[in-house]
This record gives C-alpha cells, structure tokens and sequence, in this order.
C-alpha cells in the first residue's frame, strides 16, 4: 500500500493551497456578508484550470485525476465552502453530466466552454415535492413539433442564475415506462430558452456567497436534440452523477472541518485564560485531538474513494461512507471549534462563526445523512 | 532570446528551522524543500519577457542542487519554464560563495545564454554575493535590483529600482541581472503547467562535464562555516498598565522616544 501522493497531485494541492490561502481566504467573511457571488475568483480558478480539473485536454480539462480533485476541493473549501461548492458544483453536476453522457457535438457545445471555465451549468434534480425522493420528479417534457415543451418547478439549484451560467439540465418525466412507471431523461436547458425563468437568489444560512435559485418552467421550449443520453436512462444517469460527486462533497465537507480545526488550533494558543493559554488545558487538548482524529479518518476513506474511482474500481460504497462521515466530521468539528472559541466564536468576525452556518448544508445537500444511510444498507445488501 | 534564470532550492521559509550544532547544518529532514522565494521573482520576471518577445525566446532554470531535490524545480516548469538543468555532485558539498559561482559559471556557459536572470538573495545562506561573482567568472556586464525590462534587439532596457525613484540603464546581450520584488508576483503553476511539467525535461550535469581547473566543494572553498546560530531569544516584554487609553498611549510614546525610536 502506497500512500505517498504523487508529484503531479503534491503540485496540485500545493496550487490549491497557495490559491486558497491567499486569494480566496481574505474574501471569505465579506463575500458571505455581502452574499457577493465571487466573479473574479472563479475567473481566476477558470484560469488555473480548476473550473475543468478532471477533464481531458481534449476537452478543455487540465486532465488530472480523482485524488487531485478531491485534495483541490478540500484546500478550497477550507478557506471558503460557498467558493469550493461552486466549482464543486459546477464540475461535478454541471460539467460531468456532457463528458459521461453528451454526444461528440454536445461535449464540443457544452464541455468545452465549462471545462474551460468559460461558462457554469447546474445540475436540476431537486423540486419543491421531490428532494430525498427524486425519482418523484414531477416536471413534465413532451415532445412537441420537433421541441421538448417543459412544465414544472426545480428548487435549489445551483450555480443556475449567475451572469456567467450558461443553463441548467434538468431531470422531467418524458413519458411512461412498460412497467407503468414514470420515464425520466435529462434535458439541456440554455439560459435563453423561452418559457425558462430563475428565481431571486435564495436567502441562505450558509453557502452564502453561492448561487441557488428556484427555476421555473412555463412551456419551455428546446429543441428536441437537447436530450442528455438516451431518452429514459436520466434516472440511471443522476445516480451516476451523484455517485461521483459524493467525493467532490465529501472533500468539500472535510475541507471545511481542516479550516475550523485551523483556526481552534490558533486560536488556542493565542488565547490565554487562568494564566495559561487555553491549549495547555487537557480539556481543550482532547478537543483538538479528537478533532485532528476524525479529520484523518475521513481524509483516508475520501482519498480511497477517489483512488477507486481513478483505478476504475467500484468506489460506491466508500463514496457514500465517505459522504456521510465527513459530513457528519464536520459537524463535530466546526462544533467544537467555535467551542474552543468561547463568547468569540459566536461573534461574526471569527471564521469559526461563518463556518459554523456552512456546515449544516453538508449534512443535507446531494443526500441527505439519513439517505446516505439508506444507500449504504442496500449496497450492504440490507 | 536564451534566457536563463538560477533558481536556489532552499528548506521552506515558512517551516520552522533547526540547526544541527554538530554539521552547522540546517536540519532537512522534514523540511520541504521549494524554491527560492527571489528567484520566483527571476523567474516571473523570465516568463514575462518571453511573452513579450514571443518568437523563438526560451526560458531555462538552472539550480546547483542534490540530486535528490531534483523535483522541487518541477514547480518553475509548471509555471512555465521550457526546461532545467540540475548540477549536482557530492564533490561539490558545502561549497561557498567563491566555489559556487565558479561552479554555477561554468556551467552556465556550457549552457549559453544571451540574458542570465539571478535572483537578489537565497532564504538560506543569504550572502547575495552569488550575482556578482558570476558576472565576473563569465565577464558579462550585472545590472541588480531591475523592476522592469524590455529587449530592444541586441539589447536591453532596464530599470533598476532605488531608494529614491528609478534609473534607466542600457545594457548589451549577453548580460546578467537581478530582479527587484517590483518587478510582478510570481504567478501560480497553473494546472495546465503542472500536467505539462512532467513532460518537460530536466537534464543533469556533474562536475566531470564542466572541465574545471580548481577544486570545489569544502576544499575548494576559501570561507568556512563555523557556527550557525539561532538568534538570541527575545527578552521579556514590559507590560504597561493605563487607566485609558490617552496615558497608554503616552506610556507607549514615552517607551519608544527613550530609545530614540520616534
Ligand atoms: C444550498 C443548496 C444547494 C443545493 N443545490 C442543488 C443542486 O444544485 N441541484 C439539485 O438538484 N439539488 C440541490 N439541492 C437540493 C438538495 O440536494 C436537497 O435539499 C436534498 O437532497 C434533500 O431534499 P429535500 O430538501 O427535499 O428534503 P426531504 O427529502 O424533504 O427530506 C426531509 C427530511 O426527511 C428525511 N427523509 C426523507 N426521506 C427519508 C427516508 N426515506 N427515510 C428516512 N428519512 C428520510 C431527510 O433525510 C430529511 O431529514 C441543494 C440544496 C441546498 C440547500
Ligand atoms: C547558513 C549558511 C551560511 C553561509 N554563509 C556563507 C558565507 O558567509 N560565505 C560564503 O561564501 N558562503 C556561505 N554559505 C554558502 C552559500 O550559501 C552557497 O555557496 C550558496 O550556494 C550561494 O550563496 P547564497 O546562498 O548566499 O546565495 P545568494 O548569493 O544570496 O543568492 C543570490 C542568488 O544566486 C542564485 N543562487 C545561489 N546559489 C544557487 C544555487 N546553488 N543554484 C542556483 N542558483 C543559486 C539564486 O538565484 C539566488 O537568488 C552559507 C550557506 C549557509 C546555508
């Protein structure tokens, strides 16, 4: 067993790292305020090839692989969750959809200019009656002279509405299975579509900087090519994109708990109380030890996901493991982070506060902790 | 244009550094090794002249270096160096300044260059004396502290940077320079860089290829490190108690102008 990293991936963390640390990090606490979309840090990461990370060359990717996204994620997450949940996002369930199921024309179209940062796309699943249960999508696509007419309502999308989105594809009922079910497939939906419209942003405890809207659809129109894959797989197909993205949210919530723990380690030894500073207290030891604790266990099983994942084994179950641990990490973490932080961590100039806010999502968002638990006991066979 | 830039690969400024009493070496083991904060600058400043120039204009790092840090200059390829050349040889181990640049000399004009880019300073051995002793071993003109350059044929035109404004210098090719801070922020690696960096070559070069006169490494060497030393611990700071903060501020004034601070 090998758990060196490579040259390549130890370059990658290391940009990440510098980028986050010095570009992203000093924004957070305003971005968050100001609930301020950050244009120009993603124009900047779009640059240095993040917006595509796991894409190949050919597609206007950087071409690197799992482990990379998974340690590029943690690095910015850890200096701001609203930043890495929009390339998270943006890579994950706006670009991986066109580069796992698009033809040649729409990988040109679509993930070219994604990959190349040019251009963000969500990924619509939930509605405002279907989140855990997403197969009960209730938008309706029929086909309509030559057009897919789309009805319906899609809540909490991101990256859907920003100057630079592009569109969103959705999943819609498309027609009736053999077995009297309903038929899903995937549609591309462009910004311009007629009938297409976003919502105000939401107004968020957390993630706040992130672009999350309600989108509606009023007869829509798109041309009947706009079918992602096959017509009917979409139900196959966003399993498989939440499968993958498990890790990019799995980095993401670890990222953050390594930034909370960062900043109690800190403040721990600044902070002095009874004469000491607070870090020399036994209680407040076994806080930041247990912390560090579950900080490397949920790094070892995200890193194994993606390193499956890279080998083209079946990385499922570790990826759902991984989800739910270091979301649940995360908790405790950012918890007893702004603990160790007393009266201060509860003031919104301390990190530890705005993290604290950022954290809940991960235990909702791309499933929730109980319907990972759901997951994982059928992949157990339960 | 040939441009080549020395790069130092130095223990991580930002890591804390130990002294080994014994060697009067600082302790590597756990240290990363990166390069050269200055010579991020030589480079970035490389990188911008290529752009500029565009054409035929190549940009290549030079470190003198164990073999074993040889990855540490794959970062300088990444953020866009066409290639490297590492010189490494156990004879030349502890080597100074004198020995050094004679070393780095000869090196460098078995590589040829027309525009020789040296950092101002090393993180660690910090003498800044490595510049001019390699303009005089390879007898180039050294133009230091430069923020701004620009290649105007078989020339160049440059600003050195000073405490009291800037100077306009002229210099011909081939020549050597130091860069200033100002000259622009090192940019990322980006990914594209780090992907293509490994495809880039990184050639070797011993002590046996450069055809010396003289000996390197400690025998070659005129200085010797005697001792290295942390610096003193600071003493215990004096603590001021105020009623407000007006007589605080005072207490400060009055600390700092006792030492002639103010
Ligand atoms: C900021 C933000 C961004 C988001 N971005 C996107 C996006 O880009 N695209 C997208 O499609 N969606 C997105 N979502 C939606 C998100 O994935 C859903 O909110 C999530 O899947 C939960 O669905 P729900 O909100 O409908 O909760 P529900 O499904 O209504 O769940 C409510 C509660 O019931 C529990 N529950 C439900 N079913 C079961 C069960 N069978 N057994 C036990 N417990 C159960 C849940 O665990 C939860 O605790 C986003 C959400 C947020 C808040
Ligand atoms: C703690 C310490 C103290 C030392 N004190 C002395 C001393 O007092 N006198 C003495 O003669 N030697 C001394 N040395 C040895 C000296 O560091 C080396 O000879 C060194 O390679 C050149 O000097 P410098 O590090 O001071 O570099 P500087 O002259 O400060 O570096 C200026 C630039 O030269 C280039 N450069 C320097 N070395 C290399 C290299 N190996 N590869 C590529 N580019 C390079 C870089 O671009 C760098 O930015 C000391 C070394 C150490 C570690």
């Amino acid at each position: 067993m090998n758990f060196d990293l490579t040259d390549e991936q130890k370059a990658i963390q290391s940009l990440a790292r510098d980028f986050a640390q010095n570009e992203v990090k000093p924004r957070a606490e305003e971005m968050d305020r100001d609930e301020a979309f950050p244009y120009d840090l993603v124009k900047k990461m779009a640059e240095l090839g993040f917006m595509g990370l796991p894409f190949p060359e050919e597609y206007g990717g950087a071409g690197a692989d799992t482990v990379s996204y998974a340690l590029a994620v943690m690095e910015i997450a850890r200096a701001d969750a609203s930043t890495a949940i929009t390339m998270a996002a943006h890579v994950s369930l706006g670009a991986t959809p066109f580069y796992l199921f698009g033809t040649e024309e729409q990988k040109q179209k679509y993930l070219v200019p994604l990959a190349q940062g040019k251009m963000l796309w969500g990924f619509g699943l939930t509605e405002p009656n279907a989140g855990s249960d997403a197969g009960n999508c209730q938008t309706k696509a029929t086909l309509q002279n030559g057009s897919w007419v789309i009805n319906g309502t899609k809540a909490f999308i991101t990256n859907s509405g920003t100057d630079l989105s592009g569109g969103t594809t959705i999943t819609a009922v498309t027609g009736t299975r053999s077995d009297g079910r309903p038929e899903i497939s995937n549609i591309i939906v462009p910004q311009d579509a007629p009938g297409f419209s976003r919502s105000k942003k939401y107004k968020k405890m957390g993630w706040r900087a992130s672009d999350t809207r309600e989108l509606s659809f009023v007869d829509a129109k798109v041309p009947k090519e706009n079918l992602l894959g096959p017509q009917g797989e979409g139900y196959k197909q966003f399993l498989t994109i939440l499968d993958g993205g498990r890790i990019s949210v799995a980095a993401l919530s670890l990222g953050l708990a390594m930034g909370a723990y960062d900043e109690a380690l800190q403040y721990s030894r600044d902070r002095v109380a009874f004469g000491k500073p607070i870090s020399k207290f036994q209680a407040i030891q076994f806080k930041l030890v247990d912390m560090l604790m579950q900080i490397e266990h949920a790094k070892l099983m995200i890193l194994k996901a993606a390193w499956e994942k890279d080998r083209g084994r079946d990385y499922v179950q570790t990826a759902s493991l991984a989800k739910l641990y270091a979301a649940e990490v995360s908790h405790r973490v950012v918890n007893e982070a702004v603990q160790i932080h007393g009266g201060y961590g509860f003031m919104d100039e301390y990190p530890v506060s705005r993290m604290y806010r950022d954290q809940k999502i991960n235990e909702i968002g791309e499933g929730t902790n109980e319907v990972q638990r759901l997951v994982i006991a059928r992949l157990m066979g339960l | 244009m040939k441009i080549v830039v020395t790069v130092k690969l130095v223990p991580d400024p930002n890591a804390e550094k130990r002294i080994d009493t014994s060697t009067k070496r600082l302790v590597r083991t756990g240290v990363e090794t990166v390069l050269n904060p200055y010579d991020e600058y030589a480079l970035e400043a490389a990188l911008q002249l290529k752009e500029k120039a565009g054409g035929d204009t190549t940009v290549t790092v030079f470190a003198m270096a164990p073999e074993s840090l040889k990855e540490t200059l794959r970062k300088a390829l990444a953020m866009g160096a066409d290639d490297a050349v590492l010189l490494s040889d156990p004879a030349l181990e502890g080597s100074d300044v004198w020995a050094t640049s004679y070393a780095m000399s000869h090196a460098l004009k078995k590589i040829g260059f027309d525009l020789l880019i040296v950092g101002g300073l090393s993180d660690d051995g910090s003498t800044g004396a490595t510049p001019g002793a390699l303009a005089e071993y390879l007898q180039t003109p050294l133009v230091t502290n430069v923020r701004k350059a620009d290649a105007e044929g078989n020339s160049l035109k440059l600003e050195r940077e000073t405490d009291t404004g800037y100077q306009t210098v002229a210099a011909p090719l081939p020549c050597a320079i130091t860069t200033a801070l100002t000259f622009g922020e090192p940019r990322y690696a980006s990914l594209k860089g780090i992907m293509g960096a490994k495809k880039k070559t990184i050639a070797p070069l011993t002590v046996g290829d450069l055809g010396l006169d003289r000996e390197v490494g400690v025998s070659g060497s005129k200085t010797a490190l005697l001792a290295a030393n942390p610096p003193a611990a600071r003493g215990k700071g004096q603590v001021v108690e105020a009623a407000d903060g007006a007589t605080g501020a005072k207490a400060i004034f009055d600390f700092l102008k006792e030492r002639k601070l103010v």
